[in-house]
Protein backbone atom coordinates (compact mmCIF):
# COMPACT_ATOMS: atom_id res chain seq x y z
CA UNK A 1 0.00 0.00 0.00
CA UNK A 2 1.13 3.36 -1.16
CA UNK A 3 -0.55 6.50 1.00
CA UNK A 4 0.35 10.52 0.56
CA UNK A 5 -0.84 12.71 3.07
CA UNK A 6 -1.32 16.26 1.67
CA UNK A 7 2.05 16.15 -0.19
CA UNK A 8 3.68 19.48 -1.49
CA UNK A 9 6.64 20.35 -3.22
CA UNK A 10 7.91 23.55 -3.97
CA UNK A 11 10.78 24.96 -6.38
CA UNK A 12 11.14 28.99 -5.09
CA UNK A 13 7.29 30.12 -6.14
CA UNK A 14 6.67 27.25 -8.48
CA UNK A 15 4.43 24.70 -6.61
CA UNK A 16 5.65 21.44 -8.64
CA UNK A 17 3.12 19.33 -6.32
CA UNK A 18 0.32 21.00 -4.44
CA UNK A 19 -1.45 19.28 -1.67
CA UNK A 20 -1.56 15.59 -3.46
CA UNK A 21 -3.30 13.06 -1.52
CA UNK A 22 -4.27 9.49 -2.50
CA UNK A 23 -3.97 6.24 -1.48
CA UNK A 24 -2.80 2.96 -3.57
CA UNK A 25 -4.17 -0.46 -2.52
CA UNK A 26 -3.33 -3.75 -2.52
CA UNK A 27 -4.59 -6.05 -4.92
CA UNK A 28 -5.09 -3.03 -7.31
CA UNK A 29 -3.77 -1.57 -9.96
CA UNK A 30 -3.37 2.34 -9.46
CA UNK A 31 -3.12 4.48 -12.81
CA UNK A 32 -1.28 7.83 -12.49
CA UNK A 33 -2.55 9.86 -15.42
CA UNK A 34 -1.45 13.26 -16.13
CA UNK A 35 0.23 15.90 -18.68
CA UNK A 36 3.86 16.24 -19.61
CA UNK A 37 4.75 18.58 -16.70
CA UNK A 38 2.02 17.52 -13.97
CA UNK A 39 4.24 16.39 -11.36
CA UNK A 40 3.64 12.92 -11.82
CA UNK A 41 7.30 11.90 -11.53
CA UNK A 42 8.50 14.52 -8.76
CA UNK A 43 5.32 12.86 -6.71
CA UNK A 44 6.76 9.47 -7.12
CA UNK A 45 10.14 10.92 -6.27
CA UNK A 46 8.95 11.84 -3.15
CA UNK A 47 7.57 8.81 -2.45
CA UNK A 48 10.65 7.19 -2.75
CA UNK A 49 12.57 9.27 -1.01
CA UNK A 50 14.97 11.00 -3.66
CA UNK A 51 13.11 14.53 -3.71
CA UNK A 52 12.48 15.49 -0.26
CA UNK A 53 8.28 16.76 -0.04
CA UNK A 54 8.02 20.51 1.12
CA UNK A 55 5.17 19.63 3.49
CA UNK A 56 3.17 16.50 3.89
CA UNK A 57 4.20 12.78 4.66
CA UNK A 58 4.52 9.43 2.00
CA UNK A 59 4.49 6.33 3.39
CA UNK A 60 4.75 2.66 1.50
CA UNK A 61 3.35 -0.25 3.37
CA UNK A 62 2.51 2.17 6.54
CA UNK A 63 6.42 3.24 7.20
CA UNK A 64 8.56 6.31 5.39
CA UNK A 65 10.59 4.52 2.92
CA UNK A 66 13.92 5.96 4.01
CA UNK A 67 12.54 3.95 6.91
CA UNK A 68 12.54 0.22 5.53
CA UNK A 69 15.34 -1.56 5.93
CA UNK A 70 16.09 -3.35 2.96
CA UNK A 71 13.78 -1.08 0.55
CA UNK A 72 14.67 -3.30 -3.03
CA UNK A 73 12.88 -6.30 -1.10
CA UNK A 74 9.76 -4.12 -0.37
CA UNK A 75 9.63 -1.77 -3.25
CA UNK A 76 9.79 -2.43 -6.93
CA UNK A 77 10.83 0.80 -7.96
CA UNK A 78 11.34 1.59 -12.04
CA UNK A 79 11.76 6.00 -12.58
CA UNK A 80 13.43 6.40 -15.54
CA UNK A 81 14.44 3.36 -17.67
CA UNK A 82 17.07 5.25 -19.52
CA UNK A 83 19.06 6.75 -15.78
CA UNK A 84 21.71 3.72 -16.31
CA UNK A 85 25.69 4.11 -16.67
CA UNK A 86 25.12 3.32 -20.35
CA UNK A 87 28.92 1.40 -20.45
CA UNK A 88 27.49 -1.33 -18.00
CA UNK A 89 25.96 -4.54 -19.49
CA UNK A 90 22.57 -5.31 -18.41
CA UNK A 91 23.26 -8.26 -16.61
CA UNK A 92 25.96 -6.07 -14.69
CA UNK A 93 23.13 -3.59 -13.61
CA UNK A 94 21.12 -6.35 -12.75
CA UNK A 95 24.04 -8.08 -10.51
CA UNK A 96 24.25 -4.60 -8.69
CA UNK A 97 20.93 -4.68 -7.33
CA UNK A 98 21.36 -8.40 -6.47
CA UNK A 99 23.73 -7.83 -4.66
CA UNK A 100 22.88 -4.30 -2.95
CA UNK A 101 19.74 -6.39 -1.95
CA UNK A 102 21.76 -9.83 -0.78
CA UNK A 103 20.36 -12.00 -3.27
CA UNK A 104 21.03 -15.02 -4.64
CA UNK A 105 22.93 -14.84 -7.67
CA UNK A 106 20.45 -17.12 -9.51
CA UNK A 107 17.96 -14.09 -9.06
CA UNK A 108 19.57 -12.33 -11.87
CA UNK A 109 19.14 -15.22 -14.84
CA UNK A 110 15.31 -15.57 -13.68
CA UNK A 111 14.45 -12.07 -14.01
CA UNK A 112 16.61 -11.83 -17.63
CA UNK A 113 14.05 -14.81 -18.38
CA UNK A 114 10.65 -13.29 -17.23
CA UNK A 115 11.71 -10.14 -19.15
CA UNK A 116 12.52 -11.97 -22.40
CA UNK A 117 16.07 -10.39 -22.51
CA UNK A 118 18.54 -13.06 -24.57
CA UNK A 119 21.81 -14.28 -22.65
CA UNK A 120 23.26 -12.55 -25.82
CA UNK A 121 21.64 -9.03 -24.94
CA UNK A 122 22.06 -9.23 -21.33
CA UNK A 123 25.76 -8.94 -22.23
CA UNK A 124 25.29 -6.27 -24.36
CA UNK A 125 26.12 -2.75 -22.56
CA UNK A 126 23.47 -0.80 -22.13
CA UNK A 127 24.60 2.35 -24.63
CA UNK A 128 23.09 -0.33 -27.67
CA UNK A 129 19.98 -1.43 -26.02
CA UNK A 130 16.61 0.43 -27.50
CA UNK A 131 14.55 2.40 -24.75
CA UNK A 132 11.93 -1.16 -25.49
CA UNK A 133 15.20 -3.07 -23.82
CA UNK A 134 15.74 -0.31 -21.57
CA UNK A 135 12.09 -0.76 -20.07
CA UNK A 136 12.56 -4.60 -19.86
CA UNK A 137 15.36 -4.37 -17.88
CA UNK A 138 14.36 -1.55 -15.51
CA UNK A 139 11.28 -3.46 -14.84
CA UNK A 140 13.55 -6.80 -14.15
CA UNK A 141 15.61 -5.01 -11.30
CA UNK A 142 12.41 -3.37 -10.09
CA UNK A 143 11.08 -7.17 -10.02
CA UNK A 144 14.50 -8.92 -8.44
CA UNK A 145 13.65 -8.26 -4.94
CA UNK A 146 10.25 -10.16 -5.23
CA UNK A 147 9.05 -6.90 -3.68
CA UNK A 148 4.24 -6.51 -2.99
CA UNK A 149 4.79 -2.83 -4.07
CA UNK A 150 5.64 -1.35 -8.05
CA UNK A 151 6.22 1.97 -8.83
CA UNK A 152 6.33 2.59 -12.46
CA UNK A 153 6.97 6.18 -14.26
CA UNK A 154 6.31 5.62 -17.45
CA UNK A 155 7.01 2.17 -17.92
CA UNK A 156 5.47 1.82 -21.72
CA UNK A 157 7.62 4.13 -23.01
CA UNK A 158 9.59 2.65 -25.79
CA UNK A 159 7.58 -0.63 -26.00
CA UNK A 160 6.27 -2.30 -29.05
CA UNK A 161 2.77 -3.35 -28.52
CA UNK A 162 3.27 -6.98 -27.72
CA UNK A 163 5.44 -5.60 -25.16
CA UNK A 164 2.82 -3.14 -23.93
CA UNK A 165 0.22 -6.02 -24.17
CA UNK A 166 2.93 -8.49 -21.62
CA UNK A 167 3.65 -5.93 -19.82
CA UNK A 168 0.17 -5.56 -18.67
CA UNK A 169 -0.35 -9.24 -18.06
CA UNK A 170 2.62 -8.96 -15.93
CA UNK A 171 1.14 -5.98 -13.45
CA UNK A 172 -2.26 -7.66 -13.88
CA UNK A 173 -0.86 -10.88 -12.82
CA UNK A 174 0.83 -8.78 -10.05
CA UNK A 175 -1.95 -6.85 -8.93
CA UNK A 176 -3.82 -10.13 -8.86
CA UNK A 177 -1.74 -11.77 -6.08
CA UNK A 178 -2.10 -9.29 -4.14
CA UNK A 179 0.66 -6.57 -4.87
CA UNK A 180 0.14 -2.70 -4.99
CA UNK A 181 1.04 -1.24 -8.23
CA UNK A 182 1.63 2.21 -9.27
CA UNK A 183 2.03 3.06 -12.67
CA UNK A 184 2.07 6.63 -14.23
CA UNK A 185 1.31 7.44 -17.78
CA UNK A 186 0.38 10.91 -19.96
CA UNK A 187 -1.51 8.73 -22.40
CA UNK A 188 -5.26 7.70 -21.27
CA UNK A 189 -5.72 4.83 -23.36
CA UNK A 190 -2.50 3.07 -22.01
CA UNK A 191 -3.60 3.78 -18.50
CA UNK A 192 -7.06 2.97 -19.08
CA UNK A 193 -7.14 -0.64 -19.70
CA UNK A 194 -4.74 -2.00 -16.99
CA UNK A 195 -5.49 0.34 -13.96
CA UNK A 196 -8.44 -0.67 -11.62
CA UNK A 197 -8.69 3.04 -9.77
CA UNK A 198 -7.53 6.22 -11.35
CA UNK A 199 -5.98 9.46 -10.14
CA UNK A 200 -5.32 12.42 -12.40
CA UNK A 201 -3.39 15.35 -11.70
CA UNK A 202 -3.02 18.99 -13.51
CA UNK A 203 -0.68 21.21 -12.81
CA UNK A 204 0.54 19.61 -9.84
CA UNK A 205 -3.34 19.49 -7.89
CA UNK A 206 -5.12 16.42 -8.38
CA UNK A 207 -8.41 16.81 -10.43
CA UNK A 208 -9.60 13.60 -10.33
CA UNK A 209 -9.98 10.01 -8.33
CA UNK A 210 -11.39 7.05 -7.93
CA UNK A 211 -12.42 3.53 -9.47
CA UNK A 212 -11.90 3.59 -13.24
CA UNK A 213 -15.43 2.37 -13.61
CA UNK A 214 -16.44 5.28 -11.01
CA UNK A 215 -15.04 8.31 -13.09
CA UNK A 216 -16.33 6.32 -16.46
CA UNK A 217 -19.74 6.73 -15.31
CA UNK A 218 -18.94 10.48 -14.27
CA UNK A 219 -18.45 10.59 -17.74
CA UNK A 220 -21.90 11.80 -18.29
CA UNK A 221 -23.21 11.90 -22.12
CA UNK A 222 -21.81 12.92 -25.28
CA UNK A 223 -24.95 15.12 -27.36
CA UNK A 224 -24.50 16.92 -30.64
CA UNK A 225 -26.79 19.49 -31.39
CA UNK A 226 -27.60 22.41 -33.83
CA UNK A 227 -27.44 24.89 -31.02
CA UNK A 228 -24.95 23.65 -28.00
CA UNK A 229 -24.97 27.24 -26.41
CA UNK A 230 -28.55 27.08 -25.79
CA UNK A 231 -28.66 23.56 -24.87
CA UNK A 232 -25.72 24.47 -22.15
CA UNK A 233 -28.07 27.34 -21.09
CA UNK A 234 -31.14 24.80 -20.78
CA UNK A 235 -28.86 22.27 -18.78
CA UNK A 236 -27.04 24.90 -16.54
CA UNK A 237 -30.75 26.13 -15.29
CA UNK A 238 -31.98 22.34 -14.47
CA UNK A 239 -27.83 22.22 -12.44
CA UNK A 240 -26.29 20.36 -14.36
CA UNK A 241 -22.50 21.29 -15.99
CA UNK A 242 -21.17 20.61 -19.05
CA UNK A 243 -18.59 22.04 -21.79
CA UNK A 244 -18.23 21.95 -25.08
CA UNK A 245 -16.19 18.94 -27.13
CA UNK A 246 -15.07 18.83 -30.62
CA UNK A 247 -16.41 21.56 -33.31
CA UNK A 248 -20.54 21.15 -32.19
CA UNK A 249 -20.02 18.51 -29.09
CA UNK A 250 -21.01 18.71 -26.10
CA UNK A 251 -19.92 16.77 -22.95
CA UNK A 252 -22.88 16.92 -20.32
CA UNK A 253 -22.76 15.46 -16.75
CA UNK A 254 -25.79 13.74 -16.60
CA UNK A 255 -27.46 10.48 -18.44
CA UNK A 256 -28.44 10.52 -22.00
CA UNK A 257 -32.22 10.31 -20.74
CA UNK A 258 -31.82 13.67 -18.87
CA UNK A 259 -30.21 15.70 -21.80
CA UNK A 260 -32.53 14.17 -24.14
CA UNK A 261 -35.24 15.14 -22.51
CA UNK A 262 -33.98 19.01 -22.15
CA UNK A 263 -32.90 19.54 -25.39
CA UNK A 264 -36.92 18.27 -26.58
CA UNK A 265 -38.21 21.07 -24.32
CA UNK A 266 -35.71 23.54 -25.49
CA UNK A 267 -36.92 22.44 -29.19
CA UNK A 268 -33.69 21.58 -30.29
CA UNK A 269 -32.74 19.07 -32.71
CA UNK A 270 -30.18 16.43 -31.20
CA UNK A 271 -28.14 15.23 -33.81
CA UNK A 272 -26.23 12.51 -31.93
CA UNK A 273 -26.83 11.58 -28.03
CA UNK A 274 -24.67 8.47 -26.25
CA UNK A 275 -23.18 7.49 -22.96
CA UNK A 276 -19.74 9.14 -23.41
CA UNK A 277 -18.49 5.42 -22.43
CA UNK A 278 -14.81 4.53 -22.95
CA UNK A 279 -13.67 7.47 -24.94
CA UNK A 280 -15.65 9.83 -22.52
CA UNK A 281 -13.08 8.92 -19.98
CA UNK A 282 -10.56 10.50 -22.55
CA UNK A 283 -12.92 13.96 -22.53
CA UNK A 284 -13.17 13.86 -18.98
CA UNK A 285 -9.26 13.95 -18.87
CA UNK A 286 -9.10 16.38 -21.74
CA UNK A 287 -11.93 18.81 -19.88
CA UNK A 288 -9.64 17.93 -16.57
CA UNK A 289 -6.54 19.04 -17.64
CA UNK A 290 -7.50 21.52 -20.04
CA UNK A 291 -7.52 24.33 -17.52
CA UNK A 292 -4.29 23.44 -16.09
CA UNK A 293 -2.12 22.20 -18.73
CA UNK A 294 0.30 23.82 -21.20
CA UNK A 295 -2.13 23.27 -24.23
CA UNK A 296 -5.02 23.86 -22.37
CA UNK A 297 -3.56 27.59 -21.70
CA UNK A 298 -2.74 27.74 -25.67
CA UNK A 299 -6.25 27.35 -26.61
CA UNK B 1 -4.57 1.25 9.36
CA UNK B 2 -4.95 -2.40 8.34
CA UNK B 3 -2.08 -5.27 9.42
CA UNK B 4 -2.76 -6.56 5.91
CA UNK B 5 -0.51 -4.30 4.04
CA UNK B 6 2.27 -4.18 6.69
CA UNK B 7 4.50 -7.37 5.48
CA UNK B 8 4.97 -10.33 7.75
CA UNK B 9 8.60 -10.28 7.12
CA UNK B 10 11.18 -7.92 8.15
CA UNK B 11 14.32 -7.36 6.51
CA UNK B 12 17.64 -7.06 7.78
CA UNK B 13 19.18 -3.90 7.23
CA UNK B 14 21.33 -3.59 4.52
CA UNK B 15 25.18 -4.26 6.41
CA UNK B 16 27.76 -1.65 5.37
CA UNK B 17 30.29 -4.64 4.02
CA UNK B 18 27.62 -5.20 1.34
CA UNK B 19 27.50 -1.48 0.24
CA UNK B 20 31.25 -1.29 0.24
CA UNK B 21 32.00 -4.42 -1.44
CA UNK B 22 29.11 -3.17 -4.42
CA UNK B 23 30.30 0.05 -4.60
CA UNK B 24 34.06 -1.47 -5.41
CA UNK B 25 32.37 -3.47 -8.01
CA UNK B 26 30.99 -0.60 -9.26
CA UNK B 27 34.32 1.16 -9.71
CA UNK B 28 35.49 -1.42 -11.63
CA UNK B 29 33.23 -2.91 -14.06
CA UNK B 30 32.75 -0.62 -16.52
CA UNK B 31 35.67 0.15 -19.27
CA UNK B 32 36.30 3.88 -17.72
CA UNK B 33 36.66 2.27 -14.42
CA UNK B 34 38.70 -0.67 -15.60
CA UNK B 35 40.95 0.77 -17.13
CA UNK B 36 41.53 3.74 -14.97
CA UNK B 37 42.66 0.98 -12.61
CA UNK B 38 44.73 -0.36 -14.74
CA UNK B 39 46.21 2.32 -16.00
CA UNK B 40 47.66 2.87 -12.44
CA UNK B 41 49.47 -0.47 -13.54
CA UNK B 42 50.73 0.66 -16.89
CA UNK B 43 51.60 3.87 -15.96
CA UNK B 44 54.01 2.50 -13.34
CA UNK B 45 56.00 0.47 -15.78
CA UNK B 46 56.36 2.86 -18.37
CA UNK B 47 57.70 5.57 -16.14
CA UNK B 48 59.64 2.36 -14.20
CA UNK B 49 60.58 1.81 -17.82
CA UNK B 50 61.52 5.35 -18.95
CA UNK B 51 63.66 5.73 -15.57
CA UNK B 52 66.01 2.76 -16.31
CA UNK B 53 66.27 3.99 -19.83
CA UNK B 54 67.16 8.18 -19.02
CA UNK B 55 67.80 8.57 -15.50
CA UNK B 56 72.00 8.62 -14.82
CA UNK B 57 73.86 6.17 -13.09
CA UNK B 58 74.09 7.73 -9.66
CA UNK B 59 70.58 8.31 -9.65
CA UNK B 60 69.54 5.19 -9.77
CA UNK B 61 67.69 4.60 -6.48
CA UNK B 62 64.94 3.67 -4.90
CA UNK B 63 63.54 7.00 -4.27
CA UNK B 64 64.33 7.68 -7.98
CA UNK B 65 61.88 5.32 -9.19
CA UNK B 66 59.06 5.82 -6.31
CA UNK B 67 59.22 9.38 -7.04
CA UNK B 68 58.66 9.23 -10.58
CA UNK B 69 55.63 6.49 -10.38
CA UNK B 70 54.24 8.82 -7.77
CA UNK B 71 53.72 11.77 -10.12
CA UNK B 72 50.79 9.87 -12.57
CA UNK B 73 49.19 7.87 -9.57
CA UNK B 74 48.56 11.22 -7.54
CA UNK B 75 46.57 12.18 -10.73
CA UNK B 76 44.75 8.66 -11.60
CA UNK B 77 43.87 7.85 -8.12
CA UNK B 78 41.56 10.88 -6.99
CA UNK B 79 40.02 10.25 -10.75
CA UNK B 80 38.70 6.74 -10.01
CA UNK B 81 36.98 8.48 -6.42
CA UNK B 82 35.78 11.06 -8.29
CA UNK B 83 33.96 9.16 -10.98
CA UNK B 84 32.90 6.99 -8.15
CA UNK B 85 30.80 9.66 -6.99
CA UNK B 86 30.31 11.95 -9.74
CA UNK B 87 28.56 8.94 -11.93
CA UNK B 88 25.76 8.67 -9.68
CA UNK B 89 24.63 12.10 -11.15
CA UNK B 90 26.38 12.51 -14.63
CA UNK B 91 24.95 9.11 -15.42
CA UNK B 92 22.09 9.05 -13.60
CA UNK B 93 22.47 5.93 -11.82
CA UNK B 94 21.74 7.83 -8.48
CA UNK B 95 17.86 7.09 -9.27
CA UNK B 96 19.01 3.58 -9.02
CA UNK B 97 21.21 3.56 -6.51
CA UNK B 98 19.70 6.09 -3.96
CA UNK B 99 16.52 4.36 -4.03
CA UNK B 100 18.14 0.78 -2.99
CA UNK B 101 19.62 2.56 0.13
CA UNK B 102 17.77 5.73 0.88
CA UNK B 103 20.28 6.43 3.63
CA UNK B 104 22.73 8.51 0.73
CA UNK B 105 25.59 8.98 3.74
CA UNK B 106 26.21 5.20 3.48
CA UNK B 107 26.45 5.54 -0.15
CA UNK B 108 29.06 8.03 0.39
CA UNK B 109 30.80 6.36 3.59
CA UNK B 110 31.01 3.00 1.55
CA UNK B 111 32.52 4.68 -1.71
CA UNK B 112 35.07 6.39 0.42
CA UNK B 113 36.37 3.26 1.68
CA UNK B 114 36.27 1.11 -1.70
CA UNK B 115 38.26 4.18 -3.17
CA UNK B 116 40.65 4.54 -0.50
CA UNK B 117 40.57 0.89 -0.60
CA UNK B 118 41.89 0.67 -3.85
CA UNK B 119 44.79 2.71 -3.15
CA UNK B 120 45.80 1.26 -0.46
CA UNK B 121 45.91 -1.91 -2.88
CA UNK B 122 47.07 -0.25 -6.28
CA UNK B 123 50.17 2.22 -4.29
CA UNK B 124 52.15 -1.19 -3.00
CA UNK B 125 51.43 -2.48 -6.26
CA UNK B 126 53.00 0.68 -8.23
CA UNK B 127 56.21 0.33 -5.26
CA UNK B 128 56.53 -3.37 -5.60
CA UNK B 129 57.06 -2.28 -10.33
CA UNK B 130 59.32 -0.02 -8.59
CA UNK B 131 61.82 -2.13 -6.93
CA UNK B 132 61.85 -4.48 -9.66
CA UNK B 133 62.55 -1.58 -11.75
CA UNK B 134 65.37 -0.78 -9.52
CA UNK B 135 67.14 -4.03 -9.24
CA UNK B 136 66.73 -4.52 -13.35
CA UNK B 137 67.96 -1.10 -13.84
CA UNK B 138 70.98 -1.11 -11.59
CA UNK B 139 71.51 -4.64 -13.01
CA UNK B 140 71.29 -3.41 -16.49
CA UNK B 141 73.68 -0.42 -15.47
CA UNK B 142 76.07 -2.57 -13.43
CA UNK B 143 75.75 -0.58 -10.09
CA UNK B 144 74.80 -2.07 -6.84
CA UNK B 145 70.63 -1.21 -6.27
CA UNK B 146 70.07 1.43 -3.56
CA UNK B 147 67.31 1.31 -1.21
CA UNK B 148 67.13 4.48 0.22
CA UNK B 149 63.44 4.42 1.84
CA UNK B 150 62.47 3.02 4.70
CA UNK B 151 59.16 1.59 5.75
CA UNK B 152 58.02 4.57 7.31
CA UNK B 153 58.72 7.07 4.18
CA UNK B 154 56.57 3.97 2.04
CA UNK B 155 53.82 4.67 4.68
CA UNK B 156 54.16 8.11 4.75
CA UNK B 157 53.84 8.47 1.18
CA UNK B 158 50.69 5.65 0.98
CA UNK B 159 49.74 8.12 3.59
CA UNK B 160 50.09 11.46 1.00
CA UNK B 161 48.34 9.31 -1.59
CA UNK B 162 45.50 8.81 0.94
CA UNK B 163 44.63 12.29 1.11
CA UNK B 164 44.77 12.62 -2.40
CA UNK B 165 42.12 10.68 -2.74
CA UNK B 166 40.27 11.54 -0.61
CA UNK B 167 40.82 15.37 -1.59
CA UNK B 168 38.71 14.43 -5.25
CA UNK B 169 36.25 12.70 -3.01
CA UNK B 170 35.64 15.58 -1.34
CA UNK B 171 35.63 17.83 -4.28
CA UNK B 172 33.07 15.04 -5.87
CA UNK B 173 30.89 15.07 -2.87
CA UNK B 174 31.41 18.85 -2.94
CA UNK B 175 30.28 19.35 -6.71
CA UNK B 176 29.03 16.58 -7.87
CA UNK B 177 29.69 17.22 -11.95
CA UNK B 178 32.87 14.97 -12.99
CA UNK B 179 34.30 17.83 -15.29
CA UNK B 180 33.70 20.20 -12.52
CA UNK B 181 35.35 18.20 -9.82
CA UNK B 182 37.90 17.11 -12.23
CA UNK B 183 38.98 20.63 -12.99
CA UNK B 184 38.69 22.05 -9.60
CA UNK B 185 41.00 18.94 -8.70
CA UNK B 186 43.62 19.97 -11.07
CA UNK B 187 43.39 23.75 -9.71
CA UNK B 188 43.73 22.17 -5.99
CA UNK B 189 46.96 20.34 -7.10
CA UNK B 190 48.54 22.66 -9.46
CA UNK B 191 47.32 25.90 -9.49
CA UNK B 192 46.55 26.79 -5.67
CA UNK B 193 50.62 25.12 -4.79
CA UNK B 194 52.15 27.37 -7.78
CA UNK B 195 50.17 30.31 -6.55
CA UNK B 196 50.92 29.86 -2.55
CA UNK B 197 54.86 29.41 -4.20
CA UNK B 198 54.86 33.01 -5.97
CA UNK B 199 52.88 34.27 -2.59
CA UNK B 200 55.27 32.98 -0.24
CA UNK B 201 58.67 34.04 -2.38
CA UNK B 202 57.18 37.57 -2.54
CA UNK B 203 55.05 38.20 0.56
CA UNK B 204 56.83 38.03 3.82
CA UNK B 205 53.66 37.48 5.84
CA UNK B 206 52.36 34.88 3.52
CA UNK B 207 56.14 33.25 4.05
CA UNK B 208 55.67 32.21 7.53
CA UNK B 209 51.92 31.85 7.14
CA UNK B 210 52.23 29.10 4.52
CA UNK B 211 53.08 26.17 6.24
CA UNK B 212 49.55 27.07 8.44
CA UNK B 213 47.39 27.48 5.43
CA UNK B 214 48.56 25.83 2.54
CA UNK B 215 47.26 22.38 2.09
CA UNK B 216 49.58 21.23 -0.29
CA UNK B 217 52.97 22.46 1.45
CA UNK B 218 51.77 20.67 4.80
CA UNK B 219 51.42 17.30 2.56
CA UNK B 220 55.14 17.97 1.13
CA UNK B 221 56.38 17.08 4.74
CA UNK B 222 55.60 12.99 3.95
CA UNK B 223 56.89 12.86 1.00
CA UNK B 224 60.55 14.29 2.41
CA UNK B 225 59.90 11.08 4.78
CA UNK B 226 60.12 12.83 8.50
CA UNK B 227 57.66 14.40 9.89
CA UNK B 228 57.70 16.47 12.85
CA UNK B 229 54.97 17.17 15.61
CA UNK B 230 54.95 20.36 14.30
CA UNK B 231 54.22 19.97 10.96
CA UNK B 232 51.85 17.12 11.45
CA UNK B 233 49.60 19.65 13.87
CA UNK B 234 50.40 21.43 10.39
CA UNK B 235 49.06 18.81 8.25
CA UNK B 236 45.57 18.23 10.78
CA UNK B 237 45.36 22.41 11.02
CA UNK B 238 45.46 22.96 6.59
CA UNK B 239 43.58 19.51 6.30
CA UNK B 240 40.31 20.72 8.47
CA UNK B 241 40.46 24.05 6.05
CA UNK B 242 40.82 22.48 2.89
CA UNK B 243 39.49 18.76 3.25
CA UNK B 244 36.94 18.36 6.77
CA UNK B 245 34.99 21.63 5.96
CA UNK B 246 34.48 21.73 2.50
CA UNK B 247 33.31 17.55 2.73
CA UNK B 248 31.16 18.43 5.39
CA UNK B 249 29.36 21.16 3.02
CA UNK B 250 29.50 18.46 0.73
CA UNK B 251 27.79 15.94 2.37
CA UNK B 252 25.07 17.93 4.03
CA UNK B 253 24.33 19.05 0.20
CA UNK B 254 24.29 15.35 -1.17
CA UNK B 255 21.90 14.30 1.46
CA UNK B 256 19.45 17.35 0.73
CA UNK B 257 19.78 17.40 -3.30
CA UNK B 258 17.22 16.16 -5.04
CA UNK B 259 18.32 13.09 -7.11
CA UNK B 260 16.89 13.46 -10.53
Amino acid sequence: MITLESVTRTYGRFTAVDDVSFTASPGRVTGFLGPNGAGKSTTMRIIVGLTHATAGAATVSGRRYVDLPNPGLEVGVLLDASAQHAGRTGREILTISQRFMGLPRARVDEMLDLVGLSPEESSRRVRDYSLGMRQRLGLAAALIGDPTVLILDEPANGLDPAGIRWMRGLLRGFADRGGTVLLSSHLLHEIEVIADDLVVIGNGRIVAQGTKSDLLGAAGSMVRTSDRTTLAAALMADGVTSSYVGPDGLLAQADAEHVGRTAFAAGLPVLELRAADGTGLEEMFLQLTADTSREGALA
Amino acid sequence: MTTMAVPAVTHRRIPLSRIVTTELRKLLDTRSGFWTVAAIGIVSMLTTGAVILWAEREELTYRTFTTAISVPITLLLPIIAILSVTGEWSQRTGLTTFALVPHRGRIVLAKAIASVGVAVVAIPVAFAIGALGNVAGTAIAGVDPVWDLTATDLLLLVLANVLGVLIGFMLAVLIRSSAGALATYFVYAFVLPTIALVLAQSQDWFHDLQPWVDFDFAQNALMDGSVTGQQWTQLAVTGVIWLVVPLAVGLRAVVRAEVK
